[in-house]
């Protein structure tokens, strides 16, 4: 029986991965953006006709530069993790953001399959992207999907079957016709090529051959897949002195390459070009970055139009509103103060009744207690002791829970949140922290007001 | 005319062309992460009721970016565009 073919869920943060993981696997897994939601590798099944799937949600990130843990975690699972093909889930609304990520990603594979998420939102904005177009460009598959709607499930599925069948065993790229064309395609296995700067360009020509001849003699694939590290993506990470990358390299290679000789001598003969060229360390990353930049924004030229212009306008006036001198702070006490008074008195009926019909039922307990002849030890362990507080605990919590959390997700919705964060970083900066905090401390109001409740019933 | 100022200096419906960061290594990298590279072309579209931080259009999305890390970026001011 043929092993699960593992498919790495990557993209930007808030692109909906989640979602398409989600809709992909059938969990259920609680998606946002806010401090506070834990970082993690969370995995699913699912089966199609052809194959079994694992999908593995990777961190969201912007780039795979590493600089960050979870760019590291991202970067570390693309390159080294083994996987059979790679979603990247992208944005509609701002595409050529997202295509920095998507590649850096096709410097290292090509098993790439690029997921336009929020098509839905593209629309009402005015924002219309060729889909086929941006696939001829990249040479691989480019799906389209509305995921909060599960559109474009099926879609990817199959194109993950095809892509699986294309790449057949062990890496092997079915019917690959041999050939230096530096055009990409999908069968090409050798992912895309961004033109960096002339002294860049001739480092990298310098150091890959080393380092082409080291993967040679060391044969080194990975296990899962059968896919060999891209040498040129390897040449460019050794020349930007990546520090985070030698563990990894070190497992793939079975010892530290660049303390080879041919390679160090490779290494130093390209940085000298660089220096010469006035490339150093600082520099370098973003002259690399710079690039990746330009390329994709060379690649949104003609497949991303832009037609309602006051769609974008009407959303700037808003804006202006709420974030205004005289009423921006206004408002935003007073949706504030709405939902928690909301909350608050909200909570008071649904309270009342709960805590009657938990008592209610904890007399029908002694009751029973009493009937079967317990010990009064056990009654008031189990009955006044667990039950009781129990009950209190339920009927005072529950309800404002069930009215702040789809109140405070109505506010995330409407996308007034980031407006709160924006509003209020400048006050959150003179206490060392940032607006999104203020995020954090709506909820806290929320808890402590909980607290309170209990705390005034213990009293009585 | 290209006159040299930092964004700080780039009002609410003023255009500008970034032309260097100067700004510190954590907050380099977050530009760099959203594109804000030499040449790229930005618009302020608003202040936050206190004055920091400012909201430029870049690249297709609206991002915040605080008075002190402005003050780093050098841009030329685009006219008539």
């Amino acid at each position: 029986m043929e092993r699960d073919k593992v498919i790495a869920i990557g993209g930007n943060p808030n692109v909906g991965k989640s979602t398409v993981f989600n809709n992909l696997t059938k969990l259920h897994q609680h998606t946002g953006n806010w401090p506070g939601k834990t970082v993690t590798n969370a995995s699913g099944y699912c089966r199609t006709n052809d194959y079994s799937y694992k999908m593995v949600d990777i961190p969201g990130t912007y780039s795979l530069m590493a600089h960050s843990a979870e760019e590291e975690i991202a970067r570390d699972f693309i390159c080294f993790g083994d996987a059979d093909a790679i979603v990247l889930v992208c944005d509609g609304t701002c595409l050529e953001r997202n295509l920095n990520l998507v590649l850096q990603a096709m410097e290292i594979t090509d098993r790439i399959v690029v997921c336009v998420n929020l098509l839905d939102e593209a629309k009402r904005k005015g924002i219309y992207v060729s889909l086929d177009a941006l696939s001829q460009r990249l040479g691989i598959p480019v799906i389209g999907m509305v995921a909060r709607d599960k559109l474009g499930t099926d879609k990817l599925l199959e194109t993950l079957d095809h892509m699986m069948e294309l790449h057949g065993t062990k890496g092997m790229v079915v019917g690959e016709e041999a050939g230096d064309s530096q055009k990409p395609s999908i069968l090409s296995g050798r992912g895309y090529v961004i033109e960096y700067c002339q002294p860049l360009e001739r480092a990298v020509k310098t150091v890959e051959p080393a380092i082409q001849k080291i993967m040679e003699d060391a044969g080194a694939v990975l296990p899962h897949s059968g896919v060999h590290m891209n040498s040129r993506w390897l040449s460019l990470r050794l020349l930007d002195c990546d520090s985070t990358l030698k563990a990894g390299i070190r497992k793939y290679f079975q010892k530290d390459i660049c303390e080879e000789g041919h390679v160090r001598a490779a290494l130093f003969k390209a940085r000298e070009v660089l220096k010469d060229n006035g490339l150093d360390k600082n520099n370098l990353e973003e002259e690399i970055v710079s690039s990746v930049i330009n390329e994709a924004e060379k690649l949104c030229d003609g497949v991303v139009i832009h037609t309602k212009k006051e769609a974008h306008d009407k959303e700037r006036r808003i804006d202006r509103i709420l974030t205004s001198k005289g009423a921006g702070y206004p408002i935003m006490a007073g949706l504030l103060m709405t939902v928690l008074w909301i909350t608050i008195t909200g909570a008071n009926y649904p309270s009342q009744i709960l805590s009657q019909g938990l008592f209610w039922l904890q007399d029908r307990m002694t009751d029973l207690f009493r009937f079967l002849g317990a010990p009064s030890w056990l009654h008031g362990m189990l009955v006044l002791g667990v039950y009781r507080v129990l009950a209190w605990v339920v009927s005072v919590m529950l309800p404002p829970m069930a009215i702040f959390f789809p109140l405070f997700t109505l506010l995330e919705d409407a996308g007034y949140l980031p407006r709160i964060a924006y509003n209020l970083d400048k006050p959150f900066k003179k206490c060392c922290a940032c607006g999104k905090q203020a995020l954090t401390m709506c909820m806290e109001c929320v808890y402590l007001q909980n607290e309170c409740c209990i705390f005034g019933m213990l009293v009585r | 005319m290209k006159e040299q100022l930092c964004l700080n200096q780039i009002h609410p419906g003023q255009k500008a062309v970034i032309k260097e960061l100067r700004t510190g290594e954590s907050i380099h990298r977050r530009l760099l992460d959203i594109g804000l590279v030499k040449g790229t072309r930005v618009e302020c579209v608003g202040k936050s009721p206190g004055g920091d931080p400012r909201a430029f259009l870049i690249r297709g999305a609206v991002i915040a970016i605080r008075s002190e890390d402005c003050h780093n970026i050098l841009v030329h001011m685009l006219e008539g565009i």
